[in-house]
């Protein structure tokens, strides 16, 4: 007992002797994710694919990927004070995470301050890369407006005139919105009414959609996300709406994440996301066939986000960036071609650019799945008043 | 649009499917309040049990399976919680009550999310109440008017209850003055207990019938639990016939001003509580008079 014990502890000795020669570098990583609270989902499909993408891209790197998680809870006074802890206590060279705007809002200027490298993993406001954008923050998931943007353009091309829109009035809602309208009437498209019920306070859409049958529209585009989206997607089939009015929208709506629970009634929804998990390209399909052997689920949008995250670290860290000063200096210089295509992030505004999925859900053999319709080409989002300060890059 | 007389006829049934909700819900807590003095916070959480409930017996026995057995199994909820919490926080004061049900709602929010997990979840509505119903002029869903129906039957059925039987009559005795009452040879503490029950039976019943309309999400009961305090405040707390102009007034005042007013929508059924709470504190129609 006594020798084995004493031979295991050699070996370790050795080992770790071995690996400390192998590995020359320690790169400490704080992720920021919601582990509880209403987006708790969504912050385990980006761990786990984050985790992912680290094994699958980072093992022949030469670096040892250390890891901190903290539980933002989806709240911003508790995102910001695991944020300090992050960069205080545990003094990690990077943070990625971070699933709401709210609490990106909140720790912006922390991690600006700091001078520690965010790579954010969902959290979409436009001001992140606009007016509040930082040379420490870099997105590789997308903006609100990114999403939908292109859409405006696609819808007048399929011959829709005249659409209703409908959102929950806080922030993303009117943003994805806006970028829609702002695009769709710039194509020459009418926008002939607009429904914005409270945010987290409308469980029965009744009252709009009722709106949306009389606005006398060829199409409802809307934005909803999570329990929201359900209610809505199933009520807007329940009063026969479907038959008549075609819905389009962000892709959230019917996000591979929901539509099982969205069940028929999500058929035939046409929406415009960053990602869909029906992609046809060897880089997903390899993705899927990972993810779905270490979690036995279907990626979501927010699990490319995670690999995706994992994979411009470690992109960076090629680059011979070691710490917090030369990766910040390196992310925002990332390129890659992963399961949502080629990727590359906008100097100007350190937003990724991607090109944006038209799919419609449809049946298949193992229930909903998504149609790709069309492609997108990547386009940056303007700048909206974000000034990159020239000593860092 | 608003001249439109289809206009008018799909939100009033919209605003009166929103208030039957109101009702199964809100009844259950006015008269426990009416009755035991007691506030009751997690009443919401036993909605949002039954609509998860409902969801998972959906899979097994279909919709109906659900529709009949949730109410009972939420009832045996509301038994256990009568026996381990309610009845040793009876005489200890509002404050604690308060603080151990209200307590209560966060264990039951973190027990749905370890049992079912943080996705939504949504059930299909059951077949023969698919599609719509041509009706004065509008299609309008028959699910949503089976809600209407369903809150209807269950508000007749307990008007006959508390008007026209025996322990009815020993029901708003107690509501009345419940020391008289246990004076006049009525056990109060088993009535407590029978309507305990019922409330909690009707708040399950709520969840079954909404989990098709809505998605079933571990925040629900919270999120149903104002609505249904401003409409047993608004209607007068322990009275049967509060509860009811107080879901309706809630039902028309939410769905007319979500269409006619949307800007100002938020903060006018608060106005209107805030309005009654100055002008009536003790409610529209409160249960002693």
């Amino acid at each position: 007992m006594n020798k084995t014990l004493k031979a295991a502890l050699a070996g370790l000795a050795i080992s770790t002797a071995m690996s400390g020669a192998t590995f020359a570098e320690d790169i400490k990583v704080g992720i920021l994710l919601p582990y509880s609270g209403v987006y708790a989902a969504l912050g385990q499909d980006i761990d786990d694919a984050f985790a992912l993408g680290l094994e699958t891209f980072g093992a022949d790197v030469g670096v040892t990927f250390d890891i901190v998680r903290e539980d933002t809870e989806v709240k911003p006074p508790v995102g910001l004070a695991k944020t300090k802890k992050l960069i205080l206590q545990d003094e990690v060279d990077v943070m990625v995470g971070v699933v709401s705007s709210g609490v990106l809002g909140a720790i912006r200027d922390t991690v600006d301050g700091a001078g520690v490298p965010l790579i954010v993993a969902n959290a979409g406001n436009d001001e992140a890369t606009g007016a509040a954008c930082s040379p420490f923050i870099t997105r590789i998931s997308f903006s609100n407006q990114q999403v939908n943007r292109p859409m405006g353009q696609w819808m007048v091309d399929q011959g829709v005139k005249k659409v209703f829109t409908i959102a929950p009035d806080y922030a993303a809602g009117r943003q994805m919105i806006d970028a829609f309208t702002t695009a769709f009437t710039a194509a020459g498209g009418e926008v002939v009414g607009q429904e914005w019920p409270a945010f987290q306070k409308t469980q029965d859409f009744g009252p709009f959609l009722a709106n949306a049958k009389a606005s006398g529209a060829d199409a409802v585009y809307v934005f909803f996300a999570g329990g929201e989206a359900i209610s809505f997607v199933k009520q807007y089939d329940s009063f026969g709406l479907k038959a008549e009015l075609s819905l389009y929208g962000s892709g959230f709506l019917t996000s591979a994440l929901y539509v099982e629970a969205e069940g028929p009634a999500a058929e035939g929804m046409i929406t415009a996301l960053h990602y869909v998990p029906t992609l046809d390209n060897p880089e997903n399909a390899a993705f899927v066939a990972a993810f779905m052997e270490k979690t036995g689920r279907i990626p979501s949008e927010y699990a490319v986000q995670g690999y995706d995250s994992a994979r411009a670290l470690v992109e960076a860290v090629k680059s011979g960036a070691t710490d917090r000063e030369t990766l910040a200096a390196a992310l925002p210089k990332v390129s890659f071609t992963g399961p949502r295509g080629e990727l590359r992030i906008d100097p100007a505004t350190n937003n990724v650019v991607q090109p944006i999925h038209v799919y419609e859900t449809v049946a298949g053999p193992d229930g909903l799945t998504q149609k790709v319709l069309a492609t997108l080409p990547a386009e940056a989002d303007p700048a909206n008043g974000c000034v990159m300060p020239a000593s860092v890059n | 649009m608003t001249t439109d007389l289809g206009f008018w006829v799909l939100q009033t049934l919209n605003a009166l499917q929103l208030s039957m909700l109101l009702f199964l819900l809100s009844v259950g807590l006015t008269v426990i309040f009416g009755l035991m003095h007691f506030v009751n916070p997690a009443h919401g959480s036993l909605y949002a049990f039954g609509a998860y409930m409902a969801a998972s017996l959906a899979g097994v026995l279909g919709y109906w399976g659900g529709f009949f057995l949730v109410p009972l199994a939420v009832a045996a909820l509301g038994a256990v919680l009568y026996f381990t919490l309610i009845r040793s926080q009876r005489r200890a004061g509002p404050m604690a009550q308060v603080l151990v049900t209200f307590g209560l709602i966060f264990v039951a929010v973190d027990a749905t999310r370890l049992i079912w997990g943080d996705l939504p979840i949504g059930i299909a509505i059951p077949a023969m109440f698919e599609g719509q119903l041509p009706l004065l002029g509008v299609e309008y869903p028959i699910y949503r008017l089976f809600i209407i129906a369903l809150g209807l039957v269950v508000l007749a059925a307990l008007t006959l209850v508390l008007t026209r039987t025996q322990i009815g009559a020993m029901i708003r005795a107690g509501v009345d003055n419940d020391q008289m009452a246990a004076c006049l040879g009525i056990n109060v503490e088993r009535m407590f207990f029978l309507v305990f029950v019922v409330g909690c039976a009707l708040a399950g019943l709520a969840g079954a019938v909404a989990a098709p309309v809505l998605s079933v999400t571990p925040d629900m009961g919270l999120q149903i639990l104002i609505p249904t305090l401003i409409v047993i405040v608004i209607g007068g707390l322990g009275s049967l016939k509060g509860a009811v102009a107080g879901s309706l007034i809630f039902g028309f005042v939410q769905t007319f001003g979500a269409v006619l007013l949307p800007t100002l929508n938020s903060v006018l059924i608060y106005a209107l509580l805030a309005a009654v709470l100055v002008i009536r504190p003790e409610g529209l129609l409160p249960a002693k008079g």
